[in-house]
């Protein structure tokens, strides 16, 4: 029977690395059997790609699919897959062009009603299929800002499951629903100040000038309402913007965080973890999912500990 | 007989004529044991194969191959195994095979067929 083979991308930390599903056909009962390391939610994977399915008027096979995510020895997690499964599975039956699957890969969650929900982590996985040579990428219609950025990829944002076999060659009505939304971005940090309304000072804005030209550490001590948290705040103002690399770096770990990113962020960014923060949220961390800290999410930018002494890590 | 059962029935003599006109010859119908009931036993290539006939006018609830799940099966295995005992002149030197057919359609003597041999 037909063997239909397309491409996803497992995260680990901020590197990608990609996966290829392969969905083969053969003459059992109907079921989807999903193989190759997944965790919990991308096991889950079946009863999302059935009802996708169904309700985007696309029809499963109606025999036993097996779907092989390689290397099977890769840990793989999250529900990212659904959309590279779900057109694998399709595929099987011989509906969508083979070689157009074959040459892209696809990011994206899937929703019973069919629509593709954003997912975390789009830019880094773009990134890495992009470096490994794939040309193409559909991605969920609210990631498809952040897909692009990634440049000499051909980006496709779809709506619904149906779009993305539309564009893989099936013969169906185009829907009419509407996207699923990013999530909200969270509101962005007004900015601090300029280092030119401080008063007087003169050595510490010296030093921070100094620090900034230079990339070197600074340690501020001075009795309470001293300014040193007005100064610090300033610090990234005087910053240069961050250059192609660093700011896809900087992007990339924010599309980990789970915060949109609609363009490069091209300001360094300004991390002020709380003196109670754990070593894990300074750290970052986690068991599968790999989650950046507060220290992951100032590179290429700032890192200010305030009231250093009192930090939990001590 | 109410209306499903006269629908299987006329499933199961489509499903049988199908199989004969492919070479099966047709041994038993609708056998009965306390385990429950073989649709269709038939023979081909000294293979000994019983079929679960599943038919449906249309595929508002879903597929009839969906119908048949992991414990069908395996009672149907249960029942392959208890028809061979109980015929051991018609199944001796003969492979067992549990086959599914389907009949999908409005008129079941003119509905789509399908068959999977050799369920696992």
């Amino acid at each position: 029977m037909t063997v239909a083979r397309t491409w996803a991308v497992a995260l680990t930390g901020a590197e990608g690395a990609l996966v290829e599903v392969e969905a083969d056909q053969s003459s059992q009962l109907p079921g989807l059997h999903i193989i190759g390391l997944p965790d919990k939610s991308l096991g889950e994977a079946e009863q999302r790609v059935r009802g996708a399915a169904a309700n985007s008027a696309l029809t499963l096979p109606r025999r036993r699919v097996t779907v092989n995510l390689s290397p099977a020895s890769l840990p793989k997690q999250g529900a990212g897959f659904d959309v590279a499964i779900a057109v694998a599975t399709l595929a099987t039956d011989g509906s969508l062009d083979l070689a157009s699957l074959a040459r892209t890969v696809h990011i994206g969650e899937l929703g019973l009603d069919g629509r593709l929900r954003p997912v975390a982590g789009v830019l880094p996985a773009v990134l890495a299929a992009a470096r490994a040579g794939v040309t193409h990428a559909i991605v969920p219609h609210a990631n498809q800002d952040e897909a692009r950025l990634v440049s000499g990829m051909h980006v496709v944002g779809a709506v619904t499951l149906g779009d993305v076999a539309l564009w893989h060659g099936a013969d169906l009505e185009p829907s009419e629903l509407d996207p699923v939304p990013a999530p909200a971005a969270p509101p962005t940090r007004p900015f601090a100040g300029d280092l030119a309304d401080v008063i007087g000072q003169h050595e510490a804005v010296e030093a921070l000038v100094a620090a900034a030209a230079g990339g070197h550490h600074i340690l501020m001590c001075g009795p309470p309402g001293a300014g040193k948290t007005m100064l610090a705040s300033r610090l990234p103002g005087i910053l240069p913007d961050l250059d192609d690399e660093a700011a896809l770096e900087v992007s990339s770990i924010r599309s980990l965080s789970g915060i949109g990113v609609e363009g490069l962020v091209r300001e360094p960014p300004f991390e002020s973890p709380h003196h109670s923060a754990t070593v894990a949220a300074l750290v970052g961390g986690g068991s599968r999912v790999v989650r950046p800290g507060a220290i992951a999410r100032a590179t290429n930018g700032v890192l200010f500990l305030d009231e250093s002494k009192d930090q939990e890590y001590n | 007989m109410a209306e499903k059962d006269v629908l299987g029935r006329a499933g199961e003599a489509r499903a049988a004529a199908y199989l004969r006109e492919r070479g099966y010859r047709i041994l038993d119908q609708n056998w009965r044991c306390r385990d429950g009931e073989i649709d269709l036993v038939a023979t081909r290539d000294g293979q000994l194969v019983f079929v679960e006939v599943k038919t449906r006018r249309g595929a508002g609830f879903g597929h009839p191959f969906d119908a048949i799940t992991r414990r069908k099966l395996a009672r149907l295995q249960r029942l392959a195994v208890a028809w061979a005992v109980a015929h051991p002149d018609a199944s001796r030197g003969r492979t067992l095979r549990v086959d599914a057919v389907a009949v999908l359609g409005p008129d079941p003597a003119s509905a789509l067929i399908e068959h999977i041999a050799g369920l696992e």
